[in-house]
């Protein structure tokens, strides 16, 4: 159907998977995690979840959560191409 | 601590740089705001991350228009919405240069004129989606694609350019403090009339530092005194604790100038007038707390 205006709809992944834009991947050590969800405040994205999994579809590696965490449970792991 | 909701308004995911401080700062906004809102959005970074037509990563309506006409148009939106009976947040979320170079006359008669709209300025102190050129909002010494050797000219007082309009509502935040951001921009909108935010939004590419240390340049900004937190609510002035902390025990504006590479080659009067600078503001926004001038 034609519409009358140019109207763009919201819809997760409307700049593609920016997953693939990521060199260095989080990984999180569930042993050192305390849980305290700063990971998740500070990403730009919200690519992680209030379970602190990283949605790795759209997480474009910037590293923010890897400096942030205060008990160092994020490694930035490079990516195998 | 004030619970923040969880609902995300901006969905997974922009097209930003990688640690762009804008999303971040979108996603709490946002999250402050509620979906009764509507977004103007000038020609700034922000028109371009939020996606391709016909897809949008934003959850709530928005309203492009030019450089020159985000508070113009903020306006007769919000008017529009009075006399509907609507109580629909307008909020107007434009970059450094939509605000402090070219939109800088609509923002100023949206003030007079007593508009009741919240307009947030997001500062990574460039025009940053066209590709790193000098704005108004620049720092003196600062190298940008046009000020290859470092611009020669101050940062434009554009706080003290807002406050002299007397609005009931101004307040500086950064990327860095989300939860403060959040208080702030709810405060805003809980208040009628014209309220202004202007966020500080370290930018990677643009400040040339790598993407993970966002945050914490954020963090060194504020803790430098070169940028200070606070609120001026019907004229009175709040300064917030962090930046209170930082006037006590300010870590040296050099470990915030040497991490960045586009104050590489800073000559010693451009930093002296920097220092001079953020002590000045400082010392001018504590009187003012305290109600001596």
């Amino acid at each position: 159907m034609r519409e009358r205006l140019a109207r763009s709809r919201p819809v997760q992944g409307a700049c593609g998977k920016t997953g693939s834009w990521r060199v260095f991947r989080p990984v999180v050590d569930r042993e050192k995690c305390n849980a305290c969800g700063l990971c998740a405040m500070y990403c730009p994205d919200g690519a992680i979840d209030e379970d602190l999994n990283v949605d790795l579809d759209f997480c474009k590696g910037c590293g923010i959560c890897a400096n942030e965490c205060p008990k160092k449970a994020i490694a930035m792991e490079r990516e195998e191409k | 601590m004030t619970e923040i909701p969880k609902e995300e308004y901006v969905l997974k995911c922009t097209s930003a740089c990688a640690g762009c401080s804008s999303s971040l700062i979108l996603r709490y906004v946002l999250k402050a705001a509620g979906p009764d809102t509507v977004l103007v959005i000038p020609a700034c970074c922000t028109s371009v991350i939020q996606g391709i037509y016909p897809n949008t990563a934003m959850n709530v309506p928005i309203y492009n228009v030019a450089f020159a006409a985000a508070a113009a148009c903020a306006s007769g939106m919000s008017e529009a919405f009075q006399s509907a009976g609507k109580k629909t947040n307008v909020i107007v979320y434009a970059g450094d240069g939509g605000t402090v170079d070219i939109g800088i006359q609509a923002l100023s008669g949206a003030f007079e004129r007593k508009t009741d709209f919240l307009y947030i300025c997001y500062d990574n102190e460039a025009y940053g989606n066209t590709g790193m050129q000098r704005s108004g909002s620049t720092p003196i010494g600062a190298r940008t694609t046009t000020t290859p050797g470092g611009k020669t000219h101050s940062k434009k007082d554009l706080d003290g350019i807002v406050a002299a309009h007397d609005p009931p509502y101004m307040a500086t935040a950064c990327s860095a403090y989300p939860q403060d951001l959040f208080k702030k921009v709810q405060k805003a909108l809980s208040i009628r009339g014209p309220k202004f935010l202007h966020i500080l939004a370290p930018c990677p590419p643009g400040w040339r530092y790598s993407s993970e240390k966002t945050i914490e340049m954020g963090k060194l900004a504020v803790k430098s005194g070169m940028w200070i937190l606070y609120e001026r609510e019907y004229g009175k002035v709040t300064i917030n604790g962090p930046s209170k902390a930082a006037m006590i025990k300010p870590v040296p504006v050099e470990d915030y100038i040497s991490v960045q590479g586009r104050f590489k080659g800073i000559s010693k009067e451009a930093l002296e007038s920097l220092k001079s600078q953020a002590e000045r503001n400082a010392k001018r926004l504590s009187l003012e707390e305290k109600g001596i001038c």
